[in-house]
């Protein structure tokens, strides 16, 4: 059980950068997701840390021992592959053996630490048999065992859920928020399955075109994104966008007008924002409410509607023609084509600057 | 009109036809190697050809009594083993090192590799003869092993390369993960993952090494001459003697045969890795 330190760490492949400069702190007993859409450097930067991949620059520290350029066999850490990457030449128990046998460690202590790691994954039954005897579940768990019974300092994940279907994938999510409560061990997971981040992480890293776009607990990052990429890739559905002028900016906050000619007054700080200039404003789907279109300026039309049983997802457009996302009870019951008022909850909303930039939410402690 | 089950066994009986059709042709020569080894030489050049004679071992005994096939067997022996073992050596981290950590001139250096087998071999006979003469390797096996080393390996490359890519990185990597070192990482994950692709080329080295003929003929005189230098001598200018080079030739090939025999299985798995699952 240990503690990660990342320091500036750059990757290139040839001439294409990958990696930008990476600083984490990971902390002991932490479960670490790192989120992004594909291609952003997610599995590289674990790869990295793992030891499998060469970096260009910067430093790794693990309990503050510089093992940047350490072979991965000498870093103790244990990876779970997307593949689960089994010996397909060896039995189950010999599969949990293996690293166990090279650390030479004596027979009767592995026995017993495969027996334990068995019981925990329910593997019992299976020990003597070839992966390709197995399910992919089955497999998984294998891969999970295969780590476990080594005590490494850390575990690293590779979106370790994505070849499983997804009543299976829900099951093991579970299994693993257990597996972490029970071993109180490092975990470094990755995944671009949302669901999975905010579940299981205590901190997630969002990476986006090989940088690190903010670092937080699941409702910090859901709250409080730092920017519009952040906002944007948490949450199902996604938090909609409006593009905005700025009226007028006061203590109070900003006072904005939408391309759709409405006015709202957001409780933002309105440090360094211009009267006139453009913004961004952010609405999750549950921060607006569908109400009667007499008693309000702000109205729209219905699109699709996505019932879900418990909520209602409506798609609406605004005068602008931009689209509004917008939770309602599952007994919603608009019709294609109606026009509906909408009203926001102006103190959830989110501004972003023309840099992408977040602007301080003023009642932040409200949030 | 046939049913789609009687279509099918038709198409098993057509294919089993013709595969019975296609090992027949390849297996003649060899079978009748065989037949005329055990006929007189009267009989060998029977106009028309007999399938039916009174068998004799005379050839047998003569080939035994005029030369001593044992000390060509163990040279064979030792030559193509020698070869085949260090051509492995070779083999599997060249190809290791080219599977697993690929550049951008790999591909390049396996067509390289393998244009030097469209090389004749004679038109490098002079030097090398020339070589092995100042290296005082002409007629010794170490120097036989280290030719069929060299002219075997890019093959061996080849199919060792192509087997290691098969196998997923992944699992490799997870050997890594867990403690294993170089060494072990190949002896005891890549090694067994790909036993059947390895088998399949040690035996392909070594039915090339046993047969091999040019250079056998061409370097070396008694002391370390193999079995296909055996043969060669029973086709002397005296004239040619039919049943006594078949009684040769049938001792030569059968060491192989009953090796290539035994181990069909493992041959059939390697070669047709990948294509049957
Ligand atoms: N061996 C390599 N050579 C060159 N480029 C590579 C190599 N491996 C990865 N890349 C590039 O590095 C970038 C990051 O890859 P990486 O696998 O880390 O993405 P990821 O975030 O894990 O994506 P995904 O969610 O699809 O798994 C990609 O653009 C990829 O094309
Ligand atoms: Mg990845």
């Amino acid at each position: 059980m240990a503690k990660l330190t990342i320091k500036d760490l750059k990757k290139s492949y040839g001439d294409v950068e990958i990696l930008k400069g990476i600083n984490l702190n990971i902390y002991d007993n932490e479960f670490v997701v790192f989120v992004g859409p594909s291609g952003c450097g997610k599995s590289t930067l674990l790869r990295s840390i793992a030891g499998l991949e060469e970096v260009s620059g910067g430093n790794i520290f693990i309990d503050d021992k510089d093992i940047t350029d350490a072979a991965p066999a000498k870093r103790d850490l244990a990876m779970v592959f997307q593949s689960y990457a089994l010996y397909p030449h060896m039995s189950v128990r010999e599969n949990m053996a293996f690293a166990l046998k090279l650390a030479k460690q004596p027979k009767h202590i592995i026995d017993k630490k495969i027996m334990d790691a068995a019981k925990i994954l329910e593997l019992d039954a299976l020990l003597d048999r070839k992966p390709k005897e197995l399910s992919g579940g089955q497999r998984q768990r294998v891969a999970i065992g295969r780590s476990i019974v080594r005590h490494p300092k850390v575990f690293l994940f590779d979106e370790p859920l994505s070849n499983l279907d997804a009543a299976l994938r829900v099951q093991m999510r579970i299994e693993l928020a257990r597996l972490h409560h029970d071993l109180k061990a490092t975990m470094i997971y990755v995944t671009h399955d949302q669901v999975e981040a905010m579940t299981l992480a205590d901190k997630v890293v969002v990476l986006n075109k090989g940088r690190i776009e903010q670092v937080g607990s699941p409702m910090e990052l859901y709250h409080n994104p730092t920017n519009i990429f952040v906002a944007g890739f948490l949450g199902m559905p996604k938090m909609s966008f409006l593009q905005a002028k700025v009226i007028s900016a006061n203590s109070l906050g900003l006072t904005v007008e939408l391309s759709s000619g409405v006015d709202m007054c957001i409780p933002v700080s309105s440090d360094g924002i211009a009267k006139g200039s453009t913004v961004t404003v952010g609405i999750r789907p549950e921060h607006i409410q569908i109400t009667d279109k007499n008693n309000s300026n702000f109205t729209g039309r219905l699109d699709v509607s996505e019932h879900l049983g418990s909520d209602t997802y409506c798609y609406v457009n605004t005068d602008a023609n931009e689209q509004l996302t917008v939770r309602t009870p599952g007994y919603y019951q608009g019709k294609y084509g109606d026009t509906v008022g909408l009203q926001v909850d102006l103190r959830h909303c989110h501004v972003f600057n023309n840099d992408g930039q977040s602007l301080y939410k003023l009642n932040r402690s409200a949030a | 009109m046939l049913s789609i089950k009687q279509g099918k066994q038709l198409n098993t009986v057509l294919i089993g036809l013709l595969a019975w059709g296609v090992a027949l042709v390849i297996f003649f020569p060899i079978f009748w190697m065989i037949l005329t080894s055990f006929k007189t030489e009267i009989d060998a050049f029977a106009t028309p050809p007999q399938l039916f004679f009174t068998p004799t071992l005379e050839n047998y005994t003569l080939v035994n009594e005029r030369s001593d096939y044992l000390r060509f067997a163990w040279n064979s022996v030792v030559v193509s083993f020698g070869s085949t073992a260090i051509g492995m050596l070779l083999a599997i981290p060249a190809a290791y090192s080219m599977v697993f950590y690929e550049t951008k001139r790999t591909k390049s250096i396996l067509l390289w590799m393998l244009s030097t087998k469209m090389l004749p071999s004679v038109g490098v006979l002079v030097p090398i003869y020339l070589l092995f003469k100042n290296l005082s390797l002409l007629d010794t096996r170490t120097g036989l092993i280290i030719i069929y080393t060299l002219i075997n390996l890019p093959i061996m490359i080849w199919m060792v390369y192509t087997y290691f890519k098969e196998i997923p990185k992944d699992v490799l990597e997870a050997a890594r993960m867990d403690g294993a070192t170089l060494f072990q990482e190949i002896w005891q994950v890549l090694l067994p993952m790909s036993k059947g692709g390895l088998a399949s080329t040690v035996l392909l080295s070594l039915i090339l090494s046993w047969n091999e003929a040019f250079w056998s003929l061409n370097l070396t005189a008694s002391q370390a001459a193999p079995l296909t230098a055996l043969i060669a001598s029973y086709s002397s200018p005296e004239g040619l003697f039919w049943a006594k080079l078949s009684a040769v030739s049938t001792l030569a090939c059968a060491p192989i045969l009953i090796f290539g025999w035994i181990s069909q299985k493992q041959l059939v798995r390697g070669l047709s890795f990948g294509a049957v699952k």
